[in-house]
């Protein structure tokens, strides 16, 4: 378990230093998930490596991590009650909008590229 | 006694067992999409440090621990995608497309609805990040000049509304292959899309993570421009 922790802090890190230097428009944390992947990938870790482990073990309860956050919707009731109408509805609007385009649009491309991978060999779905 | 309800120990065992309660629920339920641990934690700790007249300040620092753990539970997210790496083949143009277009369009639509309904400039500033991850969604809307604390509220709320309601609608949209779920739901959901995803399956979580990560980083470099032409 600390093993595993140090592994996805120590990415963590390199993430924050990344960011820092480069002046990424990311959170740390976002290139340390990159950091990891390419680390896992080039130790091609199995599913009893320490670090996979505390990670199963940290996402099993994510939704707990954000709890926090969440309770400050309290705080800001009042803000969203005075322009309720707009706040809601551009909000789900716009979730709902994004989610069908992205959802239809990875299907769309996903069933092109099937077709031109079954052509002998059809270079990656350019131009489409 | 003040002392003890305002202390991490009262605050945190609270949020753990709210949490706890938000997860029987679920298995009770046999997972109900309204079931949320978290929407039913939020829930219950919102009431009752209302009921005890605790302040958000104070229970937010009580609780500093689950917020510092969001970072490596967001570099963990590299797992389900190593897991599900062999998937990943044939999926890269689709997801380079839709996800920036995913972008496009929830920015987009998010300013001009608030527009269109009468909110003012200043909340369409606040709108127009929200997709991205909290703390991204919350920088965003520090540069761009809008109230980043509602920001990130919005983020939450958006975020639970994509694990309550994510999955049915995408189901109802004929959106069935995993990858594509995964993708729509992290561009539109982030971390609270993503747990929902990753415990309906886990190629599902892998590319909601993934697609949570290039959200952000695409909202970051298109919402500059996007704001110049839209605000």
């Amino acid at each position: 378990m600390v093993n595993g922790l140090m592994w996805l802090l120590g990415c963590q890190l390199v993430g924050e230093v990344v960011v820092r230097l480069t002046d990424l428009p990311v959170p740390g944390p976002v290139v340390g998930m990159a950091v990891l992947l390419v680390l896992l990938q080039v130790r091609r870790s199995g599913d009893d490596a320490t670090v996979v482990r505390a990670a199963d073990g940290l996402l099993r309860h994510l939704q707990l991590l954000f709890v926090p956050a969440g309770v400050g919707v309290v705080a800001y009731l009042a803000v969203i009650r005075d322009d309720l109408v707009p706040i809601s509805v551009a909000m789900l609007g716009s979730w709902l909008a994004g989610l069908l385009v992205v959802g239809w649009s990875a299907r769309l491309l996903t069933r092109d590229h099937g077709e031109a991978a079954a052509g002998p060999g059809e270079p990656e779905g350019a131009g489409r | 006694m003040r002392a003890v309800l305002e202390s991490p120990v009262f605050l945190l065992l609270l949020t753990l067992a709210a949490y706890r309660l938000g997860r029987e629920l679920r298995d009770r339920t046999g997972g109900h999409a309204l079931a949320q641990p978290a929407l039913v934690a939020i829930l219950v700790v919102a009431g009752t440090i209302t009921l005890l007249d605790i302040d958000y300040a104070t229970y937010l620092d009580g609780t500093q621990v689950l917020v510092f753990l969001l970072g490596p539970a967001t570099v963990a997210l590299a797992v389900p995608l190593h897991r599900q790496m062999s998937r990943l083949r044939g999926f890269v143009v689709p997801l380079l497309v839709a996800v920036p277009l995913g972008v496009l369009v929830s920015v987009t639509t998010g300013v001009l609805l608030v527009r269109a309904l009468g909110g003012d400039e200043l909340l369409e500033r606040t709108m127009a990040p929200k997709a991205a991850t909290t703390p991204v969604s919350l920088a965003l809307s520090e540069s761009l000049g809008g109230i980043a604390p509602l920001t990130a509220v919005l983020a939450i709320l958006i975020g639970i509304v994509g694990a309550v309601l994510g999955p049915a609608v995408l189901t109802l949209a004929r959106v069935r292959e995993r990858r594509a779920r995964g993708l729509a739901l992290g561009a539109v959901s982030h971390g609270i899309g993503t747990s929902r995803a990753l415990a309906e399956n886990e190629a599902e979580g892998a590319f909601a993570g993934l697609s949570m990560g290039l959200t952000a980083l695409t909202t970051s470099l298109a919402l500059p421009p996007l704001a110049a032409l839209l605000l």
